[in-house]
């Protein structure tokens, strides 16, 4: 394996798993700092990252746990490097109190986690899809999320890339959501060259030796400009309420505009945010809305359904949240039936089930078993009245 | 001649949120003092804190500031310190936050030896919440959780840094300013992780519930609770009993991680 990778002027052609492309997007964003803690099905992300990070000059530390490792890469952000950490389940419930820090102080970081089934312990090694809502809500009190969510190994490359980017963009904390089966299965990727990744770095504010800084006065973007510790211009970080200085502020009127800003940054540049897939979904009767792995079920679902003379279709939200709302209504716009399958018990089924209203019957298929759902159960409810 | 203070602090942040009586403020000017004789430039110096009374002081300080979770300052210290060496990097802890909720953290920042200064105000109580038992209250001691005493035998601080690897360790109380400037000042130098167990009374939680008094009471109790390590030798084994060391108790050099680690990015990225 080589280092130059990320730094190749031409694309590379490699065979990876899903948790190799994932480190390869990371680094090609630019992260010089990871820390982790040992946890399958995303070992090998952190075993990947020790080998290959000191070679570009970057940093990796395995830490006591995975509290431990969020802490570290937010303090390692604030200090100016693109951080992020890799885990799954357990370890990403561990983490949910230094997740929701990092979105309150509005410290720009990227928290992979490789789905597995819960809850407590679950089945270390299988698939799953059921920590969705972990993903949206997992931290306490009101908060941003911006989740995605690959199929594919070029997609986790991809997306990796795009949730590095989103981070340094609205100054967040951003969740790769993978399933167990991405994160493993081999596939050709082509790495594409330096120059054609685009890389978002976090925006500076302009000033000058001496200026006042405020680290959280936003302009109209709702997103502050963001100076690294030792640069020059001190100033205080807190996860407690606070004002647009920095320091601490238990004011009503500041803590509503500090929450509402927090949330409202994401929400009115969503459209940014949206990635998604259409396939056949512009006549589609029975419409099917899956992510991650059961999506390539569901497309081949689609395809049987097809031969068979069934105006079936596919939405794939690859944003999980915030949630492509419009245009999941919209690719249901014809749809007489939607299907939601999911390696969980309907997480995601209830989201479009609010965003569609009663109007349109929505059915769930659900598999808990650590197994794939194959296209024929799908296709089942695609058929079936 | 003595020192400006407000060269250092936040002035408009004042006044701080600390009781009457309260030691942290003690052990806040001595770390100044310290800061003072080392002339480390203000924007290389990043001091971090979890959650608690002593946790409020990297607010008041003109430093690059963060206030983390209960309990996690060490490990957002060690994330700062690893992405950018060069800076200078101090945690303050309270008992409680430090040795309970970020005990395992503690003892693995010590295993690790980075350059970092850990200062644990030590109340032997949990102030903020209003007084629980924590895991450095006495045993006997009375706290809101502990209306009868405690039965459970207090970590020493000291011991559990020297035990998981710490390369400076160091106890001092803040009725005795220069020996805690002394220490501190040490810490800071030591090319490694360092721990310095600074005792700071609580008059409002643990004294009243205890009824060991005002502060000057208290420091006197404190007092005599300790014997100075310099004089240990001269000590029989029963006039030390049950007593804590104060000073520098431990003092060691060995590999300091980021040093390490340049070491292995150096080897590896030829």
């Amino acid at each position: 394996m080589s280092a130059e990778a990320t730094e190749k002027k031409a694309p590379v052609i490699k065979f990876l798993a899903g948790n190799e492309a994932c480190m390869e997007g990371a680094l090609a964003a630019g992260c010089r700092f990871f820390a982790g803690y040992p946890i399958s099905p995303s070992s090998e992300i952190a075993e990947k990252m020790s080998g290959r990070l000191p070679k570009l000059g970057g940093k990796f530390i395995q830490m006591e746990d995975e509290i431990a490792s969020m802490g570290a890469i937010i303090g390692a952000s604030l200090a100016g490097a693109k951080s992020m950490t890799a885990t799954s389940g357990p370890g990403f419930s561990l983490m949910q109190e230094n997740i929701g820090y990092a979105m309150m102080a509005e410290v720009p970081c990227v928290v992979v986690n490789v789905m597995r089934g819960g809850p407590s312990t679950g089945n270390p090694t299988g698939p799953s899809q059921s920590d969705v809502m972990q993903c949206r809500w997992g931290t306490h009190g009101d908060h941003p999320a911006i989740v995605l969510s690959p199929n594919s190994i070029r997609e986790a490359f991809d997306t990796t890339v795009q949730c590095f980017n989103f981070a340094e963009q609205f100054r967040t904390c951003v969740v790769l959501a993978m399933d167990e089966i991405v994160a493993h299965m081999r596939e050709k990727i082509v790495i594409p060259a330096k120059e054609d990744i685009k890389i978002v770095n976090r925006k500076k504010p302009n000033l000058k030796p001496g200026d006042p800084y405020k680290p959280y006065e936003a302009d109209a973007s709702l997103i502050p400009p963001m100076m690294n510790f030792g640069e020059g211009f001190r100033y205080h970080v807190t996860g407690l309420d606070h004002d647009a200085t920095g320091f601490p502020s238990g004011a009503p009127d500041n803590q509503e505009i500090l929450h509402r800003r927090l949330v409202d940054k994401v929400e009115m540049h969503k459209d940014e945010l949206f990635l998604f897939e259409n396939h056949r979904t512009e006549d589609a009767e029975v419409l099917v809305v899956a992510y991650g792995s059961t999506s390539r079920s569901a497309k081949r679902a689609v395809e049987e359904a097809r031969a068979q003379g069934i105006k079936a279709g596919l939405f794939r939200p690859i944003t999980l949240f915030p949630i492509p709302e419009k245009q999941i209504a919209l690719a249901a716009s014809h749809a007489k039936k939607v299907v939601v399958p999911e390696m969980n018990l309907g997480q995601y089924r209830l989201e479009v089930e609010r965003i569609l209203g009663p109007a349109v019957p929505v059915v769930g298929v659900h598999r808990v078993n650590g197994e794939p759902i194959a296209p024929s159960l799908i296709l089942s409810a695609i058929v079936g009245g | 001649m003595s020192m400006d203070y407000f060269q250092y602090l936040r002035k408009e942040r004042m006044p701080h949120i600390w009781c009457p009586g309260c030691g942290h403020g003690t052990i806040m000017k001595s770390i100044l003092r310290a800061l003072d004789k080392l002339k480390w430039a203000k924007d290389d110096v990043v001091v971090v804190s979890g959650i608690g009374c002593s946790s409020r002081t990297p607010g008041y300080l003109d430093f690059n500031t963060l206030h983390t979770t209960h309990g996690r300052a060490l490990s957002f210290a060690q994330g700062v310190k690893v992405a950018n060496p060069n800076l200078k990097v101090i945690v303050i802890s309270g008992d409680g936050d430090a040795m309970a909720i970020g005990g395992n953290h503690f003892i693995h920042a010590c295993r690790r030896n980075m350059d970092i200064t850990l200062i644990v105000f030590n109340n032997n109580i949990y102030g903020m919440t209003g007084g629980q038992a924590s895991p450095t209250t006495f045993t006997g001691s009375k706290g809101t959780t502990a209306p009868y005493g405690a039965i459970e035998q207090p970590f020493d601080v000291c011991n559990m840094a020297q035990a998981s690897g710490a390369t400076y360790v160091a106890r001092a109380l803040d009725i005795d300013a220069v020996a805690m400037d002394r220490v501190i000042l040490s810490a800071l130098q030591n090319k490694g992780f360092s721990v310095v167990d600074a005792w700071s009374q609580c008059t409002t939680y643990f004294g009243r519930q205890n009824k060991w008094g005002d502060a000057s009471e208290m420091m006197d109790r404190y007092k005599e609770m300790t014997y100075n390590v310099r004089l240990a030798e001269k000590m029989s084994p029963e006039e030390k009993a049950g007593k804590y060391p104060v000073g520098m108790l431990f003092q060691t050099s060995r590999p300091e991680w980021c040093e390490e680690y340049g070491k292995l990015i150096e080897r590896v990225s030829k």
